[in-house]
This record gives structure tokens, sequence and C-alpha cells, in this order.
């Protein structure tokens, strides 16, 4: 039973229309390669290159260290210049190797996988794990261990989020506009592992043209179908897809799998696609530059590990007086204090906003007003979780629910005083799942009795 | 470009926000008293404006010399002293004294609002709580509906068991307060706040429904005592049922924050309004019900915590 939609959510305004019709289009970097170890949830991956070493295109730089992370794949062609610390999107550091471009873009001779009809599970698996693919709509979960849940039996959906909730990004749009065949592809691969699932595309109702395009090319198929939902802030956030699609709701401690689901991004789908038809590594994606301080908004084709500097120049530079920039969208994205970082697997959008889109405002005080309990999607009630939060009550926080909270930032969106309540509640959160990790303090050693 | 990027702002998500903003609320919840107010000053007359002025700026002055001697931010601007101000000069007889009114708005914002931490922090509607008080301290100017002498309202003409027009009520030309005689001025202004959306319906459908139950179930001919129209529609446009469900049960400090929990208010209202005016010594109840409502919503707001998305989900 799919029910289209979900209960909150927010409209803000989706400023799609300044990229939405520019094809992708590739570039060619310019400065040194960046390729951050650990560019997924996960044990970091481990250099198997060193300095000096001579690399080609689609050669194995860094290999998965552990069965929750993914391998690291060159894309350009030169040679390791070091192994060191790089500023990474989030704003913290992470050990990256980088690599000088001799632009000759040499690629190395990738195994020709077997026809997918032909391939076993394990060999789509394996295709999947080698190429270190991972959730490429921002989450960043290695793919494979995705699709191996418990029980594969179980699964009676495969959902590929073609939702693109978030305003100004249009990667997966144009994506889905030009390369569709690559999208239904990679699903078809992931059906292949699980014999009861069926395929849901599920598309937003802002991009009809797509949902067309789609259904034109599955014409017959009785394995996928295309479904449109409504238009809303967060429909791309895995519970809330999961729901409008299916009617199954999962909460905050329970796996799309617990629901019989699972779910993969466009971008992540085409890659799966890749490995499995030519057995090509993740090596490259889709990012929007857009936004109103940027010259000529475009979609580029980009190898991991340009400087968004290089895409920010590609795309005209930066005009007017650029007021935040951030890595992804308006709703969740990270605000960069610097551009010399690079384009990871996760990256989906540079966005240039200008004074007026990105506008600031002095929080007061809150007037109860419940814009916030009506927008959240996890059905919580923000504005006293902020409050717990802001002073510090943990054991109030999670009796209301604290935890469920997926941080989307619909009620800092909509609150009428401003306040950052998505702020406040995530700082709790974060607090709470550290104290959560932490071995539990050892008994008090018994007093000696006299 | 290296400039430009050192003076990047750098804050956490979301990066956008929607146009409204408290300022904006308090406006549009003053715009929408205008009709009522505007009527008042039609029905009563030059007095009627006089008391709204004087109550207005009671309370915006005794906010700013709150403010400015406690050395806090001067947060007049957001202009819900105006909204109490207004609301309590509606809630005041045109007959009475000019400056009940100033001591009236004094109270709402000096004992009821900054006392207790200001803007969102006080438990009892101010306006309300303010009106209570001189009720209760000043209960004979506070019913000279008549200029010299107590006259009597719809309601009290009602509970002394005579007819009365409610033609006329819902017009609004009959006795009562400044801003509550007018059903249909009200309405104005209850539907500019419900098209803005400043308010839902949750409140004051659940407050108006649960009463009009209460009425058929006990009021007029007694208990069971079948249903008498006339009467049920003299009850929702008399007294200050209507201002009171659509103005103050709806102020957003004092009411619920949990859907369920604004249904459970409006019906605890509802109740409560029919109990003071059937059973009560006064013919009104509404604002004595609104307050006592006021202090049972940290307990109705426990009590109707959602259950949120997913929850109770079964593991497979």
């Amino acid at each position: 039973m799919s029910v289209f939609t979900f209960h909150g959510g927010v409209h803000p305004y989706d400023g799609k229309e300044l990229s939405k019709d520019k094809p992708i289009q590739p570039i060619t970097p310019v400065r040194d390669l960046v390729y951050p170890i650990s560019q997924h949830i996960g044990a970091p991956a481990v250099p198997v290159v060193k300095k000096g070493d001579t690399v080609l295109v689609g050669q194995l730089i860094a290999e998965a260290g552990g069965f929750v992370s993914a391998p690291v794949y060159a894309s350009v062609s030169g040679t390791v210049k070091a192994i060191e610390p790089h500023l990474i999107p989030g704003g913290s550091k992470c050990n990256s190797i980088v690599i000088e471009n001799d632009g000759e873009y040499k690629e190395v001779e990738y195994e020709m996988p077997r026809p997918l009809e032909e391939q076993s599970r394990e060999e789509i698996l394996e295709a999947v794990k080698k190429a270190g693919i991972v959730g490429m709509g921002g989450a960043g979960f290695p793919a494979h261990v995705k699709l191996s849940p418990k029980e594969p039996k179980k699964i009676d959906y495969v959902i590929a989020n073609c939702a693109e909730c978030e305003p100004y990004l249009t990667s997966d749009y144009r994506r889905m506009l030009e390369e569709p065949e690559k999208l239904i592809g990679g699903m078809r691969a992931v059906l292949k592992l699980f014999e009861h699932a069926k395929g849901i595309l599920a598309v937003e109702d802002n991009k009809v043209d797509c949902a067309l395009v789609l259904e034109k090319l599955l014409k017959g198929d009785k394995d996928i179908e295309v479904k449109v939902l409504k238009t809303k802030y967060p429909q791309g956030s895995e519970r809330q897809l999961i729901y409008a699609a299916t009617g199954r709701a999962i909460n905050s401690s329970m796996l799309p799998a617990d629901a019989g689901c699972v779910v993969h991004n466009v971008d992540t789908m085409c890659a799966i696609h890749q490995a499995v038809t030519e057995g090509k590594p993740l090596m490259s994606r889709i990012v929007t530059v857009t936004g109103r301080a940027i010259e000529n908004p475009v979609n580029f084709l980009v190898r991991l590990g340009t400087s968004h500097m290089d895409l920010i120049e590609a795309a005209g530079g930066l005009k007017g007086e650029p007021e935040k920039i951030i890595s992804g969208g308006p709703m969740m994205g990270i605000p960069l204090f610097d551009l010399e970082v690079p384009v990871v697997k996760t990256s989906s959008a540079i966005l240039c906003m200008d004074r007026d889109e990105a506008a600031e405002f002095e929080p007061s005080a809150c007037i109860n007003c419940g814009r916030c309990v009506d927008v959240c999607p996890g059905r919580v009630i923000p504005s006293r979780l902020a409050k717990f939060a802001s002073n510090g009550d943990k054991e109030s926080f999670e009796k209301w629910n604290g935890m469920e909270c997926c941080e989307c930032g619909c009620c800092s969106y909509v609150c009428p005083a401003k306040r950052h309540l998505t702020q406040s509640i995530k700082t709790m959160r974060k607090q709470i799942l550290a104290d959560r990790k932490k071995p539990k303090p050892a008994p008090a050693p018994a007093e000696e009795k006299k | 470009m290296v400039n430009v990027v050192n003076e990047l702002n750098i804050s956490s998500n979301p990066h956008v926000r929607d146009k409204m903003t408290t300022n904006r609320i308090m406006l549009l919840v003053v715009v929408s008293l205008l009709p009522a107010c505007g009527f008042g000053v039609y029905h009563f007359g030059v007095r009627a404006l006089l008391h709204i002025l004087f109550t207005t700026a009671a309370c915006v002055i005794t906010e700013y010399l709150y403010q400015y001697f406690m050395k806090k931010p001067i947060t007049v601007t957001d202009l819900s002293a105006v909204v109490t101000g207004l609301l309590l000069a509606m809630n005041l007889p045109a007959y009475a004294p000019l400056w009940i009114g100033a001591v009236g708005g004094v109270f709402a914002i000096l004992v009821v609002k900054q006392f207790f931490g200001g803007l969102g922090q006080n438990f009892m509607n101010p306006a309300l709580a303010a009106r209570c008080f001189l009720l209760i301290s000043f209960s004979k100017s506070m019913t000279n509906f008549f200029d010299g002498q107590s006259g009597a309202t719809p309601l009290a003409t009602l509970k002394a068991g005579e007819s009365v027009d409610t033609f006329k009520m819902v017009i609004g030309t009959t006795e009562g307060t400044i801003g509550e005689t007018s059903v249909i001025a009200i309405l104005v202004g209850a539907v500019i706040l419900l098209f803005f959306g400043i308010i839902e319906l949750a409140i004051p459908a659940s407050y108006i429904i649960s009463f009009v139950i209460f009425m058929i179930l006990f009021g007029g001919n007694g208990f069971l005592g079948g249903l008498d129209v006339q009467y049920i529609t003299a009850h929702l446009a008399g007294g200050g049922l209507m201002l009171g469900a659509w103005f103050m049960a709806t102020d957003y400090v004092t009411s619920p924050i949990t859907p369920r929990g604004k249904i459970v208010y409006g019906v605890l209202l509802g109740i409560l309004t029919g109990l003071f005016r059937i059973f009560g010594n006064s013919a009104e109840g509404v604002s004595y019900a609104i307050i006592f409502g006021n202090l049972l919503v940290p307990l109705i707001e426990k009590a109707t915590l959602p259950k949120p998305f997913g929850k109770g989900g079964e593991k497979r």
C-alpha cells in the first residue's frame, strides 16, 4: 500500500530552475586530486600505494578496512604526491591520498564481467563491494552492506530514491533524464539479489518528465514500477520514502530491511549498474553547482577527488557577495569555510548562496506556536526537545522521544522565532549516542570493612 | 576570492528559513482583532476607543519600562504587548472607569507575563488573568454595562429565565464588553487567522462542539430536557464564548502544543464553560474556564505526547 506522502514536512523555495535545464557535462580537474580514506560510514580504507607511486585511472589506491567499509580508486592517472591529513567537506581533517594529475587519463584494463543474466548473487555482491560503492545520497553507507540483509528472502521492495527533495539539487534529475537506462539497469541488478522483491522508482511529482521517461522504458515490465510521490521536503528521507512508497513505518532503531525494504539513491543505482556491467569502480559522480552567487549554475560529471575550487571556477566563478557556500542542499548541507576540499563519494552539490538566500536571523523567545510540531516528520515536539537540550536534560530529552529526530531541519526552517531547533537537538543526540557507546563505568570498589 | 571566502558564514543547517516571523504573527492577530474592536467603537462610542487606547498603551509602556529597568533586551516591537492590550480592552465594559484598563494592563504585563519570564513563559493568558483580577477587585465597575447603572447582558437575561433576541446578539447590538458582543465581527477575525494559518481549527472547534453538547445535555430545560435551538444559539452568541474560543483559547503560549492535547483542551474548556454558566453563580464562564484550562496545559501535554513516527513498528 502506498500513501504517496508522509505526515509533516515543508515546502521551501526549490531553486531547481537555476540548473535543471543544464545537461550533465564533464569537468577536467585542474588542481591535485585528493582522496580521503574515509568517504563512507564504517572503518576507514587502508592505503595500498605510497608516495612516489604512479597510478592509473581506475586503480585501487586504498582497500576496504573491514566489512563495513569501502575501497577507494584513483580517478586520474599520475603520481602519488603525499598521504597526509586533508580538509574534507565535513570540516574535519582526514588522512588522504593526494595525486598529481598527469593529464593523460591512462586507464587500467577492467575485468569484463559476465552478462548480468548469468551472474550469481555472490558475483553481483562482490562486484558492488569491489567497486567501492556507498550511499551517494549523502549518508555514505557502504552499498554492499545494505544489499546483504540477514534474510534476503524477506525483502519485498527495492526502492530507488529518485525524490531529490533537497531544494536546488538537480543531479538526480539530470541523471534520470539523460541516462535512465543506467538507473533501471542498476535496479535490475539489485532485484536479482532478492527473489521476492519488486522494484519501485520513487519520483516526486515535480519531476513528472523523469517519471514519464522511466515509465516509457519500463513498459510491460512487471517487476519495476514508477511511483510518483507528492513533492515535499523531506520526501527523500529514507524512512519517509519507505512510508510513502509502501505504507510501512520504521523508527530510528530499525533498518529498512526490518520493513522488507532496500533503498538506494539514483546515483548509487547507476554506480551499481556500472560495476556489474563494465566492472568499473566508483570514480565519478554528478555534482550540481548552483545558487545565486554562482555565475553559471550547472551539473558536472566530476572525477572524485576534484577540488571544490575547480568546480566553482569551471562554473564561471562566484558573483556578487557569497554569504554561504554549502556542500549539499540548503536543508541538510554542510557549510564550507575553505573551498580547497575534495569532491567525495557523498558530495551532491555545491550551493553558493547570496545574502538574500541565506538570510540569518537573531533567534527570539519561543511562543509555543506548534509549527515545528506540525512539520516534524518524526512526530516529536522539537521546541521542547531543544529546550531540554539547552538545559542538558538528557533524561527528559529521551523520554520525549528526542532520539527519533532525523535532523531534517524542518523545525528550524518553519520556526517564526528563528530558533536553532535542529542544531540544539542534533548536538544533544550526538552526546547521547556518544554516551551509549562509552563503556559503562566500572562499579565502584566496595568499601573495605573496618 | 580568498577574501570573500574568509567572510563566509558558517552555521548549522538548515540554511534557509520560512518567511513567517513572530512579529508577523502578532501583526496578523492585531489585524484580526480590528473588526471586533471597530464594532465595539461603533456600538459603544468614543469611550470604547479610549479604553482600547489606554489599555494598549499601558501594556506597551509597562513592558518597555520593565525591560528598560531590568536591563533586558527591549522586545515591545514584537507586538505581543499590543495583542494583550487589545484583548484586555475587548474584555472591559465600555462604561467602566477609564483607569481600570490601565491597572489591568500593568497587571497583565508585569505580574502575569514579565515576572514569569516574558514572552512565551507565562502560564496564564495575560489578558484573561488581568480580566479576572479586575473582576475580583473591582466587581461593580467590571459589570457596569449601562451608563450609570448595572445592566443586564443577554446571558444574564437568559439566566433569569427570560427570552433574548438572538439576531441582535449575532450582529452585536447588545450589552456586553467592548469586543465580545458581535459574533460576526469576531468570526471575520477568526477567518483571517485561519486563512493565514495563525490558528488551527482544533481548539475552537472542539471547544464549541463540546460546549453545544454540554448545553444539549444540561442546559435550558434541565437535564435531557430536549433540544432548544434558540436557547443554544443564544448561549453560543452570548458572553465571551466566541471571543474566548477563537482568540483566547488559541493563545499559543497557554494552550497545549501536542495535536491531541489541543482537542482535549478544547473539550475541557467546553465542559468547564458549560458548568460555570449553568451551575455557577455568574452568567459568564468563559474567562474562568480558560484560565483554569491554562493551568492544566502541562498535564494535558504530558498525557498526549504524540507517538513518534514508526514507534511500535514490529522488527521483522
